[in-house]
């Protein structure tokens, strides 16, 4: 055989220093990991919420770095007094309370009292994700619930929103409204929406010179966020595409089949809580399904429920509610949406049934 | 036909990931070879199946290459003395995977004499297949990529299985590992007539050898070996682990799925190692048996890592020695590469026939892990290269629900890795489908 | 005060008819059974624990009256209803022997040697996949608590990384004996006094070198009485139900500490250090 053989010189009598005896780790392979961890994950996916969180405090000043907060802080407080009380270990190190917390607070109004923060955080980390035994168990999302809970609970102080510094000219007479209820008030009277579908009206809408939630009304911050969520690989878009894409197609459809019922889908994209629900609370991980087909089911359930609340149902916003309604299906719909394993084929005459032994 | 036309592989496995590839640190360098030892400890049964059966005692004088422990039956292959010298102690010595084995000793003379060898079979091309056959098994050759099943075996399908395709893995996908890299490179000649006395064994003609791109000087050496042999192609592989793995290589170069539960023999394939034709062409044409193989000694801690052509029994601690010793704390001493290699516990073992790599890590490279909870990210799932679901299996299988977990397919892992390696809860995912596939056989067993 | 009045009728008429309708198709469609199982059902234990080899206690107890299984087979049930049991199925079952189960080892913290740090799941079996969890004795206990977990009445403590029986809690189930991966723990009768608790089979130095307190088989107790310990190669065992008094044991003064009495075992963890 032609090979290039090389013989090492002998070694001198050196002392060579090998490893010790029962120094060693035993441990299954493999033994390289990734350096991502759980509290990574979270700091990350808050660092995102930043740009909505500056533009909040940059609009509504002292009262949105008050409920965001008082909301992170109590939640925090929360997991803290639950891991006490059921004698756990402390869980508040892998920081999934301060997101949610954030993401709370991210959602209400600036003038929100500081019990019903309180309530909030304990509604959200409490009963939707300590009850069913912490994180990575909680079926629906936590921050999605609780403000469902306060919805329903307190719909006055949730639905008493500020007065803008700089607020769109025809909105700072109505300082309870939101272009979401004005617009469903307007459709109401049948009467005509084309301010709703204004250029102008969309430029504020995007920039975030409208009433609404603290995190909601800057869409441009959010889509800041969400090119980060997406640059650092936390999040896929097959569930924020699918519920974005549903709600144009299924918005297009009404307006074209019923006009004057609504306004055009642009306006549905940026006003109210979709974006912000969309890239920050449809596609937590523990709450959405776990393949991408999956996702894109789960997307467009949520995309027709939301929707559906807003043209004909009572509340002019449905995000929150679509997104604990499709949080429920989600371990049907990975039922459905499984993969097969590599090479299955149910032609083949060797393929061993599923269940079966080989 | 030759291959330079040939596209690169054009069918891309779904999952896997990309690693570090620390391969840098032995990359460099030629095969070195280590001076004789005083005393080698052969692990006895160095194959899946059926241990062989020593026909040596203690005191018995032996010489380089002799057979010392003849085959135990069909799926078993003969073991050949690493040099010259009198045969010492029976005794137990810590295998690769934790539990003590049974392995003899042999102490060297230091003359290193070579026994009679085999016919040597200059003109294997006129050699009739059945003698090519049984001379793989009588060098005692198994798969040298790790799995260590017997060749002589794997090249007899049965015949109602119709094969046309011989796909030769010179991947070598695990990140540090850098042997078959090196093998390729010096004994390229080597590994392309071992190849051709596969095929010839199988009666046929289609070769692939798929080698990763990250391997440019290995793929050249190769072609130009290969230069005028008809049917012979190698084919470079886009770098991904597990790239080497065999249901994921046949699918990369020919397209074709091994299905859940099959062998390669389903799909028409059969998948041999660089290291194993290298071994069979030695076999063939100098009639010399396997006593020896490439290792890759690597990691930070090593003084000075590369590649070593060691003889089956030398001790790792040995090894280590030639390697230079360590240069700092060492966490985990593993036998083979990062992603399945076996971590060891003593530097009392010893290199196999399947020893790929020793690989050290120093204790900044490892992490002692806690398991977190599942947070259904659904990384694992994505990167699954047979496409399990991964995070259902992982909570199954925490709840000790082996029915559950045999419904969702836990017996077609590869345990390859990756799920744990993505994961950042730090789940122990592949010990868990370990115990998960050993109770599930047990249950099997017991019905 | 119509319109209660009727109220009040309608709901009392509509809860009459159909408390009449519910007790008729509970006399119709009533399934017979043996009242001697529930009888017999109540006097069980209700730990549900699986001894017997049967589903559940319930499972047991139609099992004896329709395929006369012995009562016998629950270790759990107390005495008094066991001679009830008996009774009721009017057979003769005679005695039960009570069994408790025992951890043939002594390797904790203190005497086993270590030879690697283990990182893995919390769990014997899988730490025996996988070269057994860090203790060189490849026989011995891993000291995770498989058995522990699976005891359903809190029998087994795990003291200094070794499982150790409480026999005044273990009510002889067997459950711990199909969880251990190195078959350590054996259902043994409940009047032994003393056990050598070692478990493995290598020879003497190898043994000495991965535990100070494993039996050497130096055969010091075997020359002393013959009758109660038999030497099987490198490990000594004491026959079941032998009885071995504390005199007996301390005149045979065993090397190791190896062998003890069930109460020294459960008192401190070891009585004696290793010996030179």
């Amino acid at each position: 055989m032609e090979e290039k053989e090389t013989v090492s010189p002998v070694p001198e009598q050196k002392a060579v220093t090998l490893p010790p005896d029962g120094s060693l780790l035993l441990s299954s392979s493999p033994h390289i990991r990734t350096s991502l961890s759980i509290n990574k994950i979270m700091g990350e996916v808050m660092l995102c919420l930043l740009p909505a969180a500056v533009m909040a405090v940059c609009r509504y000043g002292w009262n949105a770095v008050r409920v965001i907060g008082l909301c992170m802080i109590f939640c925090a407080g929360w997991e803290m007094l639950w891991c006490k009380v059921t004698k756990q270990a402390q869980t508040v190190r892998d920081l999934s309370a301060l997101l949610t917390g954030m993401i709370l607070g991210l959602n209400l109004s600036p003038l929100l009292p500081w019990w019903l923060c309180l309530a909030g955080s304990f509604v959200a980390i409490v009963i939707a994700k300590q009850v069913f035994g912490g994180l990575g168990q909680n079926p629906f999302n936590p921050a999605a619930v609780a403000r469902v809970a306060l919805l329903v609970g307190a719909a006055r102080p949730m639905t008493t929103w500020a007065e803008l510094p700089s607020a769109f000219a025809q909105m700072d007479g109505v300082t309870s409204a939101t272009p979401l209820t004005a617009a469903s008030q307007a459709a109401a009277q049948h009467a005509d929406l084309a301010l709703y579908n204004s250029s102008d009206f969309l430029k504020n809408a995007f920039l975030g010179n409208i009433g609404g939630s603290l995190g909601e009304t800057c869409t441009l911050a959010i889509l800041i966020g969400a090119a980060g969520l997406i640059s650092l690989k936390l999040i896929r878009l097959y569930i924020p595409l699918a519920i974005l894409g549903t709600i144009t197609v299924f918005v297009w459809i009404v307006n074209a089949a019923a006009p004057g019922l609504t306004p055009g889908p642009l306006f549905h994209l940026l006003t109210g809580g979709v974006m912000l629900g969309a890239f920050f609370m449809a596609t937590d991980y523990v709450t959405s399904p776990v393949t991408n087909l999956g996702g894109v089911v789960f997307g467009i359930g949520i995309g027709v429920i939301v929707c559906v609340i807003r043209i004909w149902g009572s509340f002019p916003e449905g995000m929150s509610f679509a997104i604990v309604i499709m949080n429920a299906l989600v371990p049907l719909i990975d039922k459905f949406c499984y993969k097969r394993p590599f090479g299955w084929n149910p032609v083949n005459a060797y393929q061993p049934r599923r269940g079966e032994i080989k | 036909m030759n291959s330079h036309h040939l596209p690169a592989a054009p069918h891309h496995f779904a999952g896997g990931i990309h690693p570090a590839d620390g391969k840098a640190m032995s990359a460099s360098g030629t095969i070195r070879i280590p001076p004789l030892l005083d005393k080698y400890f052969l692990v006895i049964q160095q194959n899946i199946g059926i241990p062989p059966k020593l026909l040596v005692k203690k005191g018995d004088p032996v010489k380089k290459g002799q057979l010392i422990a003849e085959a135990g039956g069909p799926i078993s292959v003969p073991l050949h003395a690493p040099t010259s010298g009198t045969v010492g102690d029976t005794l137990d010595i810590p295998g690769a995977n934790g539990a003590p084995v049974p392995a003899v000793e042999i102490i060297s003379d230091g003359k290193d004499e070579w026994c009679e060898p085999m016919e040597p079979y200059a003109d294997w091309r006129n050699v009739s297949r059945e003698r090519l056959l049984a001379r793989v098994k009588d060098a005692g050759i198994v798969g040298m990529g790790g799995a260590a099943f017997p060749t002589h075996a794997k090249l007899s399908p049965p015949p109602e299985r119709a094969i046309d395709t011989l796909v030769i893995n010179g991947a070598e996908c695990e990140p540090y590992l850098t042997a078959d890299d090196h093998l390729m490179r010096e004994a390229a000649q080597a590994v392309i007539t071992g190849a051709g006395i596969c095929a010839k064994i199988l009666r046929i003609s289609h070769v692939l050898i798929g080698v990763e791109e990250n391997k440019p000087e290995a793929i050249t050496a190769l072609r130009a070996a290969a230069k005028g042999i008809r049917d012979l192609s190698v084919v470079p592989l886009h770098v991904r682990y597990p790239q080497g793995g065999e249901k994921q290589l046949i699918y990369a170069l020919t397209g074709r799925k091994v299905m859940a539960g099959g062998l390669p023999m389903d799909v028409g394939c059969v998948v041999q190692n660089v290291g194993t034709l290298a071994a069979i062409a030695d076999a063939v044409i100098n009639g010399r048996p396997l006593i020896e193989r490439v290792v890759t000694v690597t990691g930070s801690p090593v003084a000075e890592p590369g590649n070593f052509r060691f003889r089956l029994g030398t001790p790792v601690r040995k090894a280590l020695e030639f390697a230079g010793g360590i240069r700092k704390e060492v966490r985990k001493l593993i036998l083979g590469g990062p992603m399945m290699g076996f971590a060891q516990s003593s530097l009392d073992v010893t290199v196999s026939k399947n020893t790929s790599g020793i690989l050290l890590l120093a204790a900044d490279e490892v992490r002692q892990f806690e398991a977190g909870p599942c947070l259904s990210c659904g990384r694992c799932v994505e990167a699954c290269p047979m496409r399990l679901l991964v995070s259902t299996l992982s909570k199954v299988c925490e709840n000790e629900r082996y029915d559950l977990a045999d419904e969702n397919y836990v017996m077609n892992c590869l345990e390859c890795g990756i799920c744990t390696y993505v994961c950042p809860a730090g789940r122990p995912n592949v010990q868990h489908f370990r115990r998960a596939k050993a109770e599930l056989r047990t249950m099997k067993r017991k019905n | 005060m119509t319109n209660v009045i009727l109220a009040a009728l309608a709901l009392a008429i509509l809860g009459l008819v159909l408390g009449m309708l519910i007790g008729y198709t509970a006399k119709r469609f009533a399934v017979q059974t043996d009242p001697r199982i529930e009888a017999i059902t109540e006097l069980l234990p209700g730990a549900n624990c699986g001894g017997c080899g049967y589903a559940g206690c319930a499972d047991y107890a139609r099992a004896m009256v329709e395929d006369g299984v012995s009562p016998a087979g629950c270790a759990v049930v107390s005495e008094e209803n066991f001679q009830k049991i008996s009774q009721a199925l009017g057979q003769d079952s005679g005695k039960r022997e009570r069994k408790v189960a025992v951890v043939y080892c002594s390797g904790d913290n203190g005497h086993a040697r270590r030879v690697a740090l283990y990182n893995g799941l919390n769990d014997c079996r899988a730490a025996a996949v996988l070269s057994g969890g860090g203790k060189g004795c490849r026989f011995g206990c891993i000291g995770l608590g498989s058995c522990a977990r699976s005891c359903q009445f809190g029998a087994i403590e795990l003291r200094n990384g070794l499982a150790v029986v409480h026999p005044e809690i273990c009510k002889g189930c067997g459950k711990c004996t199909e969880v251990c991966p190195r078959k350590l723990i054996r259902l043994v009768s409940a009047e032994t006094k003393a056990h050598v608790y070692c478990n493995s089979l290598d020879k003497g130095p190898a043994k000495r070198k991965n535990c100070t307190a494993g039996c050497l088989a130096c055969r010091k107790c075997v020359k002393a009485a013959p009758d109660i310990f038999n030497a099987q190669g490198f490990l000594v065992r004491a026959r079941e139900g032998a009885e071995i008094s504390d005199e007996l044991i301390a005149s045979i003064n065993c090397p190791t500490g190896a062998l003890q009495s069930v109460a020294d075992h459960l008192r401190s963890g070891k009585g004696k250090e290793g010996a030179a």
